[in-house]
């Protein structure tokens, strides 16, 4: 089955690339290129020097072109001192345009890494130098932010030592999650485009799926299937820890008694992973690479772009870091042994979970399964007097929630009914208190979409429609932002250059700085954002297929420059 | 039938009126109650501290385990008493140059990455080929095999595309009976249905050609509905409505019932075509995909002549109706 589509996939970018009359790549026209290292090695010090190159990459069954730096699928560790000041240096050796954005560093935004918002990008060739200090630590990555090269492996980790030694752990781990696919990511995109749910090979059929009729009924009068989990899945993708697929056995080795870090990026490009470790507890030390109070959980979604660093002190054996799809589709696997050599066994996948009521924005009432609210659907899937006049509600906007609900204490798809401690947002706390600040401003964004045609946009406006209308704050204005999530996916959205805290319940205070937040389906989250920043930023869905269909804006933070304050 | 038809219309009719529609223009429903204290007066945002309004609001998180149905509104209430609105961004935020990052590289540097970065977050167009039906057609009652195509594909972005569709038979070994295509400009006008306009041209029988308007989409219930209408170079008025549902027995396995219907609003004597409905073809084709874009299929399929086209039929010494068996291959690129 695998070498089939991969056939028909050759056959079809092949013939895309010749019906577009571009030049072909050297790697489509056949040239041999070099294979990437699964997994990556260490940059550090002074002046760091990256590499952006066309090769060639293998995990299990799955091979194909992959896009990797310094000559690995995940790029190079970049290891950076708080206080430092970093200079990285960048070549792109590609035949397109290229870019690193690095993802969650506080730095002036000219080397923010977004071609077109704040700089001209990487011509072929070229060699563009970073350099900025470094202002803060934690775990945090990078990728391209050109094109879809970061599915196809233009991406790595950061971690950037704090200035005081750190005594919460004897030994620390990278734990970069992604994906492989042998699928041009254009071609990827091409399919969500044009053949709907071409990914999903888990639907409700007729002889699958726990519905009732009369539920399967009203999904299907408002033009929706519930298990619209995820737009591309295990049919396609391998799922990596580190660059190493489930068949290529990474083990992270430990010594019993020994507090190991682990540090859990959600480097992919469409996947939310559901991360655990089958009997061992892990305590969240870290969010976005920031210090939160302790938790103590045995599992966590982790959203697109997101980072949670856990301590864990496993018993002597062998464990199974797993990292599970959301929809089920597939999983990374890595070995936490203590014996050298010795493989964990995994758990199987568990059942994909189906959509509510809930995660079309309605309130969850056992009524809602009932007739009264069958005849009402019509008018209230996509009723124009809920959303505010700025949303426009055009051929993008397939739905519009009834009563979309703050949803910062759900865990997660799937995660709901587990029978052990999931992390939610409300479980978490800023360990340093935030500067006191009460809002000034108070704004709402609507997440919106159109799942059929595979429109994603802001407020029913694409980037294309906004390029010159960025969302604007002043410097030092501190604004309440409500997301409210107009379509029945999860969305990770995250803003360039800043931190803002979620409103989750925390004390004011105490509120747990994040660069990313889902908000989940049908639902809200809010955060409070003081924007201290100055330029332009990138404000987006990190799905990356949802971004390239237009889900992103400018946020810029005025004046700028600087002197233009006084 | 009538049902679809009244559908496609109405969604027709509907959405144009519907996108126009501005009415909610300053509604702010969650947070409007909290505007006439502060913001109203536009007093600066430092003396409207709200702290202990907004603590008493958030339920802390140990509040939450119990919650989930008990206080939605409460925990939807997130808004901050004396914030300003939206709309009010202060002057500040207006200050500098268009695009920061020209202050820096230049705007000569910047402008093809802007717009590259317009072309690669919603700027997209693309395309396909689907190939509906391919078929040989067997009938049950004896007489010559058939074969049909029926065809479309199109290229643009996500409001306006082009379409072209095709689609004919003929009898295996036989000459080609009928011919069309047909070549639309197409444009979304709601969130599922597009409204196509356009010309036909049928090579076979006559050379005949028609303008077109109609529309397509996915109604509710998941049905794909194709409906149009010609008019001839002659003045002839027709319609043709195509409705069909995919149901999934399996992930790979899914059965198609499918029906097309035509109008026709005057006689047609040179196509031997009287008004009114003229032709019913309900069908049922059941398809394994191999892959999404290749699923060959087997089905069964009625096709009628009716009323006054049928007693012409009948009137020529032809079998207006028939049953036939059908098998053939979806496919799409």
């Amino acid at each position: 089955m695998v070498s089939f589509s991969r056939r028909n996939l050759i056959r079809s970018t092949a013939a895309l690339a010749a019906a577009s009359a571009l030049p072909m790549p050297a790697w489509a026209r056949g040239q041999s290129l070099t294979h990437a290292k699964n997994g990556f090695g260490e940059v550090s010090g002074e002046d760091i020097r990256l590499a952006i190159a066309n090769h060639h990459f293998t995990t299990g069954s799955r091979s194909g072109h992959a896009v990797a730096v310094n000559g690995t699928v995940p790029g190079p560790l970049v290891r950076l001192r708080e206080g430092q000041t970093a200079r990285l240096q960048v070549t792109n050796n590609l035949d397109e345009d290229s870019s690193i954005h690095w993802h969650g560093l506080l730095l002036p935004f000219q080397f923010d890494g977004v071609p077109g918002v704040s700089f001209p990008g990487i011509k072929p060739g070229e060699t563009f130098t970073y350099e900025f200090p470094v202002r803060q630590n934690g775990t945090y990555w990078w990728h391209s932010h050109s094109g879809l090269q970061e599915q196809a492996g233009h991406y790595g980790p950061i971690i950037i030592d704090s200035a005081d030694p750190d005594p919460r752990y004897d030994r620390d781990y990278v734990v970069l999650l992604s994906e492989f696919t042998p699928m041009h990511p254009h071609e990827i995109m091409r399919k969500l485009k044009v053949g709907e749910h071409y990914f999903q090979r888990d639907m409700l059929t007729a002889t699958e799926g726990d519905m009732s009729g009369e539920m399967r009924r009203m999904w299907g009068k408002m033009r929706m299937n519930p298990r619209d989990i995820s737009d591309v899945t295990g049919s396609t993708y391998t799922f990596l820890i580190n660059g190493h697929g489930p068949q290529d056995d990474l083990q992270l080795a430990f010594q019993p008694g020994e507090r190991v870090r682990l540090r859990v990026i959600n480097g992919s490009a469409m996947t939310f992973f559901n991360v655990r470790i089958p009997g061992v507890p892990m305590m969240v030390i870290q969010a976005d690479g920031q210090d939160v109070d302790e938790v103590q959980v045995d599992e966590f979604q982790i959203g697109v772009a997101e980072t949670y660093d856990v301590i864990v002190s496993p018993p002597n054996g062998s464990h199974a870091i797993v990292a599970e799809a959301m929809d089920r589709s597939g999983m990374g696997v890595a070995s936490l042994t203590s014996h050298k050599g010795h493989r964990a066994t995994p758990p199987p996948l568990r059942e994909i979970p189906t959509l509510t009521m809930v995660d079309m924005g309605m309130m969850e009432h056992s009524g809602m399964a009932g007739k009264d609210s069958m005849g009402g659907m019509d008018h209230s899937m996509r009723d124009k007097s809920l959303v505010p006049g700025d949303v426009e509600v055009g051929p993008g906007v397939d739905m519009i929630g009834p009563s979309p609900m703050d949803r910062m204490d759900f865990p997660g798809l799937g995660l709901d009914k587990v029978g052990h401690r999931v992390l939610r947002y409300t479980d978490l706390q800023a360990k340093r208190m935030n500067p006191h600040r009460s809002v000034d401003r108070e704004m709402e964004i609507h997440l919106t979409g159109n799942m059929e045609r595979y429109m994603w946009s802001f407020d029913g406006k694409k980037f294309t429609a906004v390029t010159d209308d960025p969302i604007r704050f002043g410097y030092d204005e501190r604004v309440r932002v409500k997301l409210v999530n107009q379509t029945m996916m999860a969305h990770p959205i995250h803003l360039h250059g800043h931190f803002f805290e979620l409103v989750n319940g925390a004390d004011h205070m105490h509120q747990p700085l994040k660069h990313t937040v889902i908000v989940q389906p049908g639902g809200t989250a809010t955060f409070d954002l003081t924007a201290n920043e100055p330029g332009d930023w990138a404000f987006h869905c990190h799905l990356l297929y949802h971004m390239h269909a237009g889900m992103m804006q400018v946020v810029t933070v005025r004046p700028f420059p600087e002197g233009g304050a006084a | 039938m009538i049902r679809v038809a009244l559908l496609a219309g109405s969604m027709l009719a509907a959405s144009p009126l519907a996108a126009q529609d501005h009415s909610a223009h300053g509604e702010k429903p969650a947070s409007q109650p909290e505007m006439d204290h502060c913001a109203m007066g536009h007093l600066p945002p430092e003396q409207c501290p709200p702290k202990d309004r907004q603590e008493a609001d958030k339920p802390t998180a140990g509040d939450m385990e119990g919650m989930n149905h008990a206080s939605h509104g409460k925990m939807t209430d997130k808004s901050a008493l004396g914030a300003a609105l939206e709309e009010d961004i202060p002057a500040r935020a207006f200050d500098g140059p268009r695009h920061a990052a020209d202050a820096i590289w230049g705007t000569v540097a910047m402008e093809s990455s802007r717009q590259q970065i317009v072309r690669e977050n919603g700027g997209m167009t693309t395309g396909m080929i689907l190939v509906e039906r391919l078929e040989a057609r067997i009938p049950t009652d004896g007489g010559e095999d058939g074969y049909l195509w029926d065809a479309q594909g199109w290229y643009g972005g996500d409001i306006n595309c082009f379409v072209l569709k095709t689609e004919g038979e003929g009898k295996l070994g036989g000459a080609l009976e009928d011919a069309e295509i047909q070549a639309l400009y197409s444009r979304a006008i709601g969130p599922f249905f597009d409204l196509q306009a356009g010309v036909r041209f049928d090579p076979e029988p006559d050379g005949r050609t028609h303008l077109v308007v109609g529309v397509q989409g996915l109604a509710p219930y998941m049905f794909h509905v194709d409906g149009a209408l010609f008019l001839s170079g002659r003045g002839d008025l027709t319609a043709r409505i195509k409705a069909e549902y995919d149901q999934k027995i399996t992930q790979r396995l899914i059965l198609q019932p499918r029906i097309e219907a035509e109008f026709a609003a005057q006689n047609i004597p040179e196509r031997e075509i009287g008004a009114g409905i003229t032709r019913v073809e309900p069908g049922l084709r059941l398809r394994y995909e191999i892959m999404p874009e290749f699923a060959p299929y087997i089905g069964i399929e009625y096709e009628a002549e009716v009323t006054e086209t049928a007693d012409i039929a009948r009137a020529n010494g032809e079998d207006p109706d028939g049953l036939k068996a059908v098998i053939g291959l979806r496919a799409w690129f």
